[in-house]
């Protein structure tokens, strides 16, 4: 019998994810080397595990207020106002706490969007925002960003998309797969497009405090914005938190309110357990993150040297912990690239057209692991690239000998 | 942060980190670093390129003690006098000076734990101005240097994921 005959067309439209046949290949290779990876590689510091144990010791094991705790909240604004300069005072109807960014992602779409709305997304881009939008019953609208302008959202690529029907744009700054970050300035181009407009910014900051240069701007620092953004965070990448599923939502109380609703009867409430080690990561984990990032910067800055030293093009990405080097010069396809490498030399990266076909030339690595690893993985990387421009150089040093025999 | 402490801290955590390599992740000149790596060789704020060895895992049998001591302190030279003398020792791993109960914490080393009972009985006893001993014996050691020493938390990730 055919049973995805009865399937939803909308779970159907949907392609299955770019990165399982890689997974699949890698699961089974010995002795291979990932650079696929999309969290951290640190543990999640062991003063925030150790309230997360405290809080089942002592009980804490049933749901809390579908919001999330108080405490948390508060702790939420408080942090949203030191660290971004972001203020939402009034946390009880501003700040709702999420099953991660992913599930804040899902819902801030479906408490939004309409049969046949439209939502700007700007590509490459996190895996998720096309589906969740498929799901909620929208229309995603692709906007290509360009390596030229270092992956960054331009005003020009989003108003030719614009229509009556766009209901939002996804921001997604620090990025995942390119690394690249929107500046102050680079923002106030989106700003004087999108402030009379009847678009709402759905704006994934989750990379935001792995930021190398300069510090995080939200759009939401935009008084002209912060009403029509809703803001998504959480504890993933900056307290290596991910297997804790947390994450948050600040908005005004109309949206925050309409979320809640889904959150609700869909989720009832995050992890106990994780809100509880949350407040402990808002209360110290500072330092702890401070290390991570200046860890990850060290190694930001040798990926990327090696990078472009073995000829594969890469702009300096400023957040994140993704290096996006263009693989155009080997005149191969971002999924050749990538499978060949695998077999190859066992390597395992993520083609850049997973996160949209304007990723086609590119290939993602993270440099979420130990410098060994990386030292490693790149050294098998260079090696390949030469292997593949094999021919040609010894035809060159053929013809040199001739020179130096004369 | 000063970037003497930084090449500082990322030798301590990998002294096989080339100059250039280093050069790149701190975005410095090579030959900056390298200046910076010789004046700090230099001035003995890098002592010594140290590994830490699990000796556990090998064949080798190393036995370690602690030895509390409590000395007299001599005037005019405090208690540098009799830490050097004891310092000197080659079974002696590390002298520090303590606050509290007893006075110097010396880590000793040696094949067996005779070997060790020995040189307190012969050697560090005796010495004039050592009031007593107490030695402890370690067990084990779980982490040492900032390095757990048990091969725990392994890379349980996924190995590709979005």
């Amino acid at each position: 019998m055919n049973l995805e005959r009865f399937l939803s067309r909308a779970v159907q439209s949907v392609p299955p994810s770019g990165i399982r046949k890689f997974f699949d290949i890698v699961s089974e290779m010995k002795d291979a080397l990932s650079l696929g990876v999309g969290e951290p590689d640190f543990v999640t510091p062991w003063s925030i595990r150790d309230m997360g144990i405290y809080s089942i010791e002592e009980g804490h094991t049933h749901y809390t207020s579908n919001y999330g705790l108080l405490e948390l909240r508060k702790e939420i604004s408080n942090y949203l106002r030191r660290r971004f300069d972001l203020n939402y005072p009034n946390y009880r109807e501003q700040i709702l706490v999420t099953v991660g960014a992913s599930e804040a992602i899902d819902i801030a779409l479906r408490s939004i969007i309409n049969p046949g709305d439209e939502v700007l997304i700007p590509e490459p881009s996190f895996v998720s925002y096309k589906p969740c939008t498929i799901f909620a019953g929208g229309v995603p609208v692709e906007v290509p960003t360009k390596s030229e302008n270092d992956f960054k959202l331009r005003a020009e690529d989003i108003i030719p998309k614009i229509t009556p029907r766009t209901k939002a744009l996804i921001l997604s700054y620090p990025n995942n797969p390119t690394g690249a970050i929107m500046t102050k300035e680079d923002l106030k181009e989106l700003v004087d497009v999108l402030k009379d407009k009847d678009i709402i910014v759905i704006s994934d900051e989750i990379y935001a405090e792995l930021t190398y240069e300069g510090e995080h701007v939200s759009i939401a620092n935009f008084p002209e914005m912060k009403d029509k953004t809703i803001l998504i965070n959480g504890f993933s990448k900056a307290f290596a938190m991910t297997g804790w599923r947390l994450g948050f939502v600040a908005a005004n109380e109309v949206f925050i309110k309409a979320m809640a609703k889904v959150h609700q009867y869909i989720i009832m409430s995050a992890p106990t357990f994780s809100q509880y080690a949350a407040i402990e990561a808002l209360r110290s984990g500072a330092a702890e993150v401070e290390k991570m990032r200046e860890e990850y910067n060290r190694r930001r800055r040798y990926t990327v040297s090696r990078f472009n030293k073995m000829g594969l093009e890469c702009f300096e990405p400023k957040g994140a912990f993704y290096v996006f080097p263009s693989i155009k010069s080997t005149g191969l396809s971002s999924e050749q690239f990538a499978e060949k490498l695998l077999y190859q030399q066992k390597v395992a990266v993520v083609p850049g057209t997973a996160f949209g076909s304007c990723g086609e030339g590119f290939i993602r690595c993270s440099y979420a692991y130990s410098i060994e690893t990386i030292k490693e993985a790149l050294d098998r990387i260079e090696r390949f690239v030469i292997n593949l421009k094999a021919p040609s150089q010894s035809q060159e040093i053929q013809k040199n000998s001739v020179v130096v025999e004369k | 942060m000063n970037i003497e402490v930084k090449v500082l801290e990322l030798l301590e955590q990998n002294p096989k980190f080339s100059a250039e390599e280093i050069a790149i992740m701190l975005n410095e000149k090579k030959e900056e670093i390298e200046k910076i790596i010789k004046k700090l060789e230099e001035e003995k704020v890098i002592v010594k390129y140290h590994t830490i060895v699990n000796w556990e895992k090998t064949e080798k049998e190393v036995v370690e003690a602690i030895i509390e001591v409590k000395v007299t302190p001599q005037r005019g030279v405090g208690y540098d006098a009799i830490a050097k003398r004891i310092y000197k020792f080659p079974e002696v791993k590390a002298v520090y000076l303590l606050s509290g109960n007893y006075d110097l914490h010396v880590i000793v080393e040696g094949k067996t734990m005779k070997d060790i009972a020995h040189f307190v009985g012969s050697k560090l006893a005796p010495l004039e101005y050592v009031l007593s001993t107490a030695t402890h014996f370690i067990m084990k050691k779980y982490k040492d240097a900032g390095v757990i020493l048990e091969d725990g938390e392994k890379d349980d990730r996924e190995v590709i994921t979005p």
